[in-house]
């Protein structure tokens, strides 16, 4: 693993609340979202991002407008990071005319196309050829844009992570491949579907400057993402970053995860996050409790009114849809 | 007759053929322990164990090709993909492998390959999730398309296709698993190409299979509370077809109304359209109807995801049509 300094001296306030309200805005997102899927409002798959906020927080923080991101099925947390409108997203899940999908999409395929956000994918492993596409248009139209794709350990073992990561190797591209190692895909555990579990090591065998890092650390990933963006745009792209985390609960909401055992769910909780960034904002620029309470109950409130929103929104007619399908 | 769900009923085939043929074998994502997203292969990994009943990492062109392989070296593997949507991955393998090989190699080399998952909308999962592609591989010779309907089909057409030596693509429906229905314990064989009149009338004939089965007998109750008789039939294999048992009823009927949840463009109901209008012709009183998907990926919002694919009120109607029922005889239109 080559060796990437972060910068950890003194990171500003701004940096560091920022991290915070993204972390906590998605912590919030999901919990909530949670009840609105149990309350039936919300239907099809919900694959919480709970436990690991910290990677898209750290990673989104360190892009620049006109960059990409693509995302994965557990897609929440990425397109809240690359700072899309909770409004336009509550609007989505519950299936409104209002949400970035007109309704169309849902949970798995949120997306904002006009932000440079790819989309979630219903489809493991998807994202990281599209990713490699973005990056491929970007060198072609001669712009330094950086592409991110959000990957998880069950797509490495899929047949599109070389093909495509190798892609971005040969051309050189501006494109980050970070997996989001939860260590398990469903029940089934990373060390039953392959024998090297550190999966950064995979883009080492094909010449890609690869890291592994703690994914529950978002300053940490932060640093790290600068660096790589950095690389990228000074031509030595493609880089790897395997972050490694754990879920806070099952796979989608109505999986109890009792295949997870509870000590290593205790050991991530330990590392939560949430936690890290609240205290990276608290002990590095010494926000007072009152402080971190108001953007609390500021985020809190935001998310209730996306909910109003979303409600007082109306659905796509079956008429209209019908317009729109005769374009098909 | 006892009265199991169709999963059950596809577990029952496995298990039995399983017992019956040590080169049975099961791949697939979560199907070991966990049981399958759909619970049917639960409690086969404890009695058959690890080497039979095996998980496979997120790798569909891989799983599907070495089950291909396999297939080819004497075994007869099931390899089982979550959703139709996700075997789209291994497509080379399917098409240009499994389905080819008899012919590449001059009839001596056969693919005795079982291809389990299922497709359908409902629920919300949304364009990745919902599809019905059976049509792609209707249109591949050498590939068997089956298509149960119910639990009985389910269990006996699974069985049959672990006794045959040719590929099959056996699509599953996700809203059938928790259905219920007379299943035959022990040896019960549904052969391919054997269509099932799932219910007898004399007016109209309606082909469906899977979801649009239970969706077509609720239109034909409806239509006889009307004083019409539909005719309901389930060729339950795509490929082979049985068309004997559809023309015959075409004879009787001399009209058809055709039901198929995948999309309308290139589906096998325009496909079964053209062989009655080729081979029955005379028989037919009314233009055959075709209710089918739209043209379109299914969107996440449940009502529009309903207005996508056929409805029993969408069957109503084209019956309807078909006898030319004032005020719905608009087919000319
Ligand atoms: C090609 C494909 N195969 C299977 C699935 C079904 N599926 C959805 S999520 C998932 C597990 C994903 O695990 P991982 O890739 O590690 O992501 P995580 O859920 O852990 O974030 C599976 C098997 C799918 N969506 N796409
Ligand atoms: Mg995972």
């Amino acid at each position: 693993m080559a060796a990437v300094h972060a910068k950890k001296n003194a990171p500003s306030r701004e940096l560091l609340e920022k991290i915070f309200r993204t972390a906590y805005r998605i912590r919030v997102f999901e919990t909530e979202g949670i009840k609105l899927y149990r309350q039936g409002l919300i239907r099809g798959y919900f694959h919480p991002y709970l436990g690991q906020e910290g990677i898209a927080t750290g990673v989104c923080a360190a892009l620049k407008e006109g960059d990409y991101i693509a995302s994965t099925h557990r897609g929440h947390g990425h397109c809240i990071a690359w700072g899309a409108d909770v409004k336009r997203m509550v609007a989505e899940l519950l299936q409104k005319e209002t949400g970035y999908c007109r309704g169309y999409g849902g949970s798995m395929h949120i997306a904002d196309i006009r932000a440079g956000n790819l989309g979630a994918n219903g489809i493991v492993g998807a994202g990281t050829p599209l990713g490699v596409g973005a990056a491929l248009a970007a060198q072609i139209r001669g712009s330094d844009a950086v592409t991110v794709t959000f990957t998880t350990d069950g797509a490495s073992n899929n047949g599109t992570f070389l093909e495509s990561l190798n892609l971005a190797a040969i051309w050189n591209l501006n494109f980050i491949l970070v997996i989001e190692n939860n260590q398990y895909a469903v029940s089934t555990r990373i060390e039953e579907s392959t024998r090297e579990t550190d999966l950064y090591k995979r883009g080492l065998s094909i010449g890609v400057e690869s890291h592994q890092i703690d994914g529950n650390d978002p300053l940490a990933v932060y640093h790290l993402t600068i660096e790589a963006a950095d690389k990228c745009r000074a031509g030595k792209g493609p880089i790897l970053i395997e972050a490694k985390t754990f879920r806070h609960m099952g796979h989608h909401v109505n999986d109890p995860g009792k295949y997870m055992p509870e000590d290593r769910l205790a050991y991530y909780k330990a590392r939560d996050p949430i936690d890290r960034a609240r205290n990276a904002l608290v002990e590095i620029s010494g926000a007072e409790k009152s402080e971190i309470d108001a953007i609390e109950s500021e985020i809190a409130a935001e998310f209730e009114e996306a909910v109003g929103f979303a409600k007082n929104s109306r659905e796509v007619t079956a008429e209209e849809f019908r317009q729109f399908a005769a374009a098909y | 007759m006892r009265e199991i769900m169709y999963r059950e009923a596809l577990r029952e085939a496995l298990d039995e053929e399983m017992q019956r043929d040590p080169n049975v074998f099961v791949i697939g994502e979560g199907i070991a322990e966990r049981g399958g997203s759909y619970k049917v292969t639960e409690g086969l990994l404890a009695k058959y164990g690890p080497k039979r009943i095996r998980d496979t990492p997120i790798a569909e062109a891989g799983m599907i090709g070495v089950g291909v392989g396999a297939a080819i070296a004497g075994a007869r593997p099931i390899v089982e993909i979550l959703y139709v949507d996700f075997a789209m991955l291994g497509m080379d393998m399917i098409v240009n492998q499994a389905a080819k090989f008899r012919l590449m190699t001059g009839g001596e080399g056969r693919v005795p390959f079982v291809l389990r998952t299922q497709g359908g909308a409902g629920g919300g999962v949304a364009a990745q999730h919902s599809q019905s592609l059976e049509a792609l591989f209707y249109h591949i010779p050498g590939l068997k398309v089956v298509m149960p309907s119910v639990p009985a089909d389910a269990k006996g057409l699974l069985k049959y296709a672990l006794r045959q030596d040719d590929p099959v693509m056996f699509l599953e429906h996700k809203h059938l698993y928790m259905t219920k229905g007379p299943v035959p314990g022990g040896e019960h064989i549904v052969e391919f190409g054997k269509a099932d009149i799932k219910r007898a009338g004399k007016d109209v004939t309606i082909i469906a299979w899977s979801n649009m089965i239970p969706r077509s007998l609720e239109a034909a109750e409806s239509l006889a509370a009307e004083g019409i008789e539909a005719e309901v039939v389930d060729p339950r294999t795509l490929v082979p077809l049985d068309e004997e048992t559809i023309l015959t009823s075409v004879a009787k009927t001399h009209r058809v109304v055709i039901v198929q949840e995948a999309v309308r463009r290139g589906g096998v109901a325009s496909d079964i359209a053209s062989i009655i209008q080729e081979k029955a012709f005379y028989e037919l009183d009314a233009p055959i109807e075709i209710v089918a998907g739209l043209n379109v990926p299914i969107p996440f919002n449940l009502e529009l995801e309903k207005a996508s694919v056929p409805q029993k009120s969408d069957i109503i109607a084209a019956v309807k049509r078909s006898l030319y029922v004032p005020s719905y005889a608009m087919a000319a239109e």
